[in-house]
């Protein structure tokens, strides 16, 4: 057994059979073969290292002609590596005594060797091992060839463990037979992590190096909560997880009793519960949880997914299925919200992506794209309630100047004789310090607000919370932040102003009471987080959250408030004190 | 197939060790000799055909190996393996020249 610490980016519990996806994609499954068949899979396996050998044969002779014999001896190596006797002997043996199929057998044994020459103390021996994977590679394209595992064809259970998973792979994952994934690289605030935790896939990132030993097959399990990775564990570990196992789905059963009551406090406060969602077909489970309606609908997906700009038409039918989906409930869509490096559109590298042309800052500078998102949405208005929200505003020129884009889209569909909302909703999300201390001007030119916690912390408190040496100072309960929020909660309130949060701190149980007392009555969270946030709302009432917030604003650090909120929290509902 | 057999100690010269061009160039030598080549360092003995296995050995600069021998070459092939490591390998000009008969096959 072996316990390897990660970051937790997506909460629950998998136990399953390791599914390993290195850098080049293969998909090595553990499979067996038939004992007459035996003969066969080893001819199969002689025929792909005749084709890996021509391969290098043929390298070597194109680098010795281009470069001399010194370069081309690597091949050479290679080659020799290719046919070595202890390696074939050992692969067979594998493929002969154990039945092993001949892609798991190669990638055992080459992983087996690339694992001695990592450990050995001579570096520059150690660093051949990506000659081994290199050769691992080769042969099991293939012998993979076409018939290459893609997630979409999955058909057991697995735990994915992958060196990366893009945010579009991520978001094609089968949710009956992906139990969990794991990845090497990767941090808190990647999109992959936002996405597996909207498709409720517990999930562990930025584990560093780890694939190298494994070979697939190996039973694993994923403890999204604690970020832990637990490497062939052993029966009483097994035992524990499958009790928690349980125990969370006794709590989510009870969870989903709540689903068609309202979430009022036990003083009769009425709260609003929106959910956050990234792909249309999350609405059906924001539905399924009793969410009021879409607080906060992130529209990067149609970009990042898509090879070209997505069209007016792309943008349409993703907002179409959404506003159908949730049946007159509201849905809030924000415009794009990314960095330029995601557009590729970026003359040259930025030092300081997150000071730089972002989210509302990049739809300003290219009008186009940004015409196009506001006509699909303005158009996807007449199928429900839909508001525009304009993410990253710093300036009253940045609102005006959206504003202003949207008013000339509006023209445009008037003159076309497109119909449109006329009246359709216009917020900005403050995220930013300098929106938060100009709010009361902003105030007179939205008709609402959302909070957006993740980027309003990270700017107050100069973070990056991916950047490993410093987010342990990332703390949604820091009193500065603190202070943000009662400011920002406040200005909304004197202007009569709806206000929302719609950050992972709205998400989080241990907050809700703390909000609520700010005087917070529209929370939006990820969808799988609203009957809980349901249950601490009926279990409140509004003056003891107000004398928390009052107590907590007179705390001096964010361990102090933590710790209080937890206790308070585990006071009304013990059981969703754990995180 | 008369069996004799004989060692001979060498001193692994060349600065990175036996590292994988230097291991191929001992396995594809030995594969010339019908003798069975074993190789030994830190009691550790393996295959002196197999790249992989005299790769693993880690053996750096300095290393002194105990190569076996066994077979009706014997002699022959603990000759030219002791002229192999004395040449460093031939790590220079002729290595590939070295290696390339292995790769016809």
């Amino acid at each position: 057994m072996r316990t390897l610490q990660g970051i937790a980016v997506s909460p629950g519990v998998a136990i399953g059979e390791a599914l390993i996806v290195d850098t080049e994609g293969f998909r090595i499954p553990r499979r067996f073969v038939m004992r007459d068949a035996v003969e066969d899979e080893l001819q199969r396996l002689n025929k792909a290292i005749d084709a890996v050998a021509d391969q290098i044969s043929r390298n070597r002779d194109a680098v010795t002609a281009q470069l001399g014999d010194q370069c081309g001896a690597i091949f050479s190596a290679h080659l020799q590596m290719l046919r070595d006797p202890s390696l074939l002997a050992e692969i067979e043996g594998l493929i002969r005594k154990k039945h092993y199929s001949p892609e798991f057998a190669v990638s055992k044994t080459l992983r087996r060797f690339a694992k001695v020459f990592q450990d050995l103390d001579n570096v520059y021996l150690a660093e051949r091992a990506h000659d081994i994977v290199d050769i691992e590679r080769s042969l099991l394209g293939k012998l993979l060839g076409e018939s290459r595992e893609e997630f979409s064809h999955l058909s057991s259970p697995v735990v994915i463990l992958a060196h990366n998973l893009t945010p579009t792979e991520t978001a094609g994952l089968d949710r009956r037979f992906v139990l969990g994934f794991v990845t090497e690289i990767g941090g808190a605030g990647g999109h992959t992590a936002i996405v597996a935790k909207g498709l409720e896939i517990p999930a562990v990132v930025g584990m560093g190096r780890f694939l190298t030993d494994l070979s697939g097959g190996e039973l694993v399990i994923v403890d999204g909560n604690h970020g832990q990775v637990i490497l062939q564990p052993d029966e009483e570990t097994i035992a524990r997880y499958r009790h928690e196992v349980e125990e969370h789905h006794t709590l989510v059963a009870q969870l989903g009793e709540l689903r068609e009551l309202p979430a009022v406090t036990s003083d009769g406060t009425d709260i609003k519960l929106f959910a956050n969602i990234e792909f249309p077909r999350e609405a059906e489970s924001c539905l399924e949880r009793g969410a009021d309606g879409i607080g906060l609908y992130r529209t990067e997906f149609l970009y990042l997914g898509a090879k070209v700009e997505p069209t007016e038409e792309d943008h349409y039918e993703a907002y179409a299925e959404v506003i159908r989906q949730m049946q007159g409930r509201p849905v809030v869509i924000r415009t794009l919200d990314l960095g330029a490096d995601k557009l590729g559109t970026l003359p040259q590298g930025e030092q300081n992506p997150f000071l730089g042309l972002r989210s509302i800052r990049l739809s300003l500078r290219n009008l186009p794209l940004f015409r196009v998102q506001l006509r699909a949405i303005l158009r996807a208005s007449v199928l429900g309630p839909v508001r525009i929200m304009f993410p990253l505003i710093s300036t009253l020129a940045d609102l005006r100047q959206a504003k202003m884009v949207l008013a000339d889209a509006s023209e445009d569909l008037d003159e076309a004789g497109v119909a449109y909302d006329h009246d359709v909703k216009v917020g900005m999300m403050v995220e930013v310090p300098a929106a938060v201390t100009m709010l009361d001007k902003f105030l007179k030119e939205v008709d609402f607000i959302s909070i957006g916690t993740n980027d309003l912390i990270q700017y107050a408190l100069a973070v990056d919370r991916g950047n490993s040496e410093v987010a342990d100072r990332y703390q949604a309960s820091d009193p500065a932040v603190l202070r943000l929020l009662d400011q920002s909660l406040s200005a909304a309130r004197a202007a009569e102003i709806p206000a929302s949060v719609c950050g992972q701190m709205s998400g989080e149980p241990r907050y809700t009471m703390l909000l609520l007392g700010l005087g917070l009555r529209t929370l939006s969270v990820p969808p799988s987080a609203v009957p809980e946030i349901k249950k601490i709302c009926r279990s409140v009432s509004i003056p003891k959250c107000e004398e928390v917030a009052r107590r907590a604003m007179t705390m001096e650090n964010a361990r102090e408030i933590d710790t209080y909120l937890r206790e308070e929290l585990r006071k009304v509902a013990p059981e969703l004190g754990t995180n | 197939m008369a069996n004799k057999s004989g060692t001979r100690v060498v001193t692994v010269t060349n600065p990175e060790g036996l590292h994988l061009r230097p291991a191929n160039a001992l396995a594809s030598l030995a594969k010339d000799f019908n003798s069975t080549i074993q190789v030994s360092h830190r009691g550790e003995t393996v295959d002196g055909k197999s790249i992989m296995s005299l790769a693993t050995l880690g053996a750096g600069q300095g290393v002194r190996l105990t190569i076996l021998a066994t077979g009706d070459d014997a002699d022959d092939a603990l000759d030219a393996i002791e002229a192999l490591f004395a040449a460093g390998f031939g790590l220079n000009e002729e290595s590939a020249q070295d290696t390339n008969h292995t790769t016809g096959r």
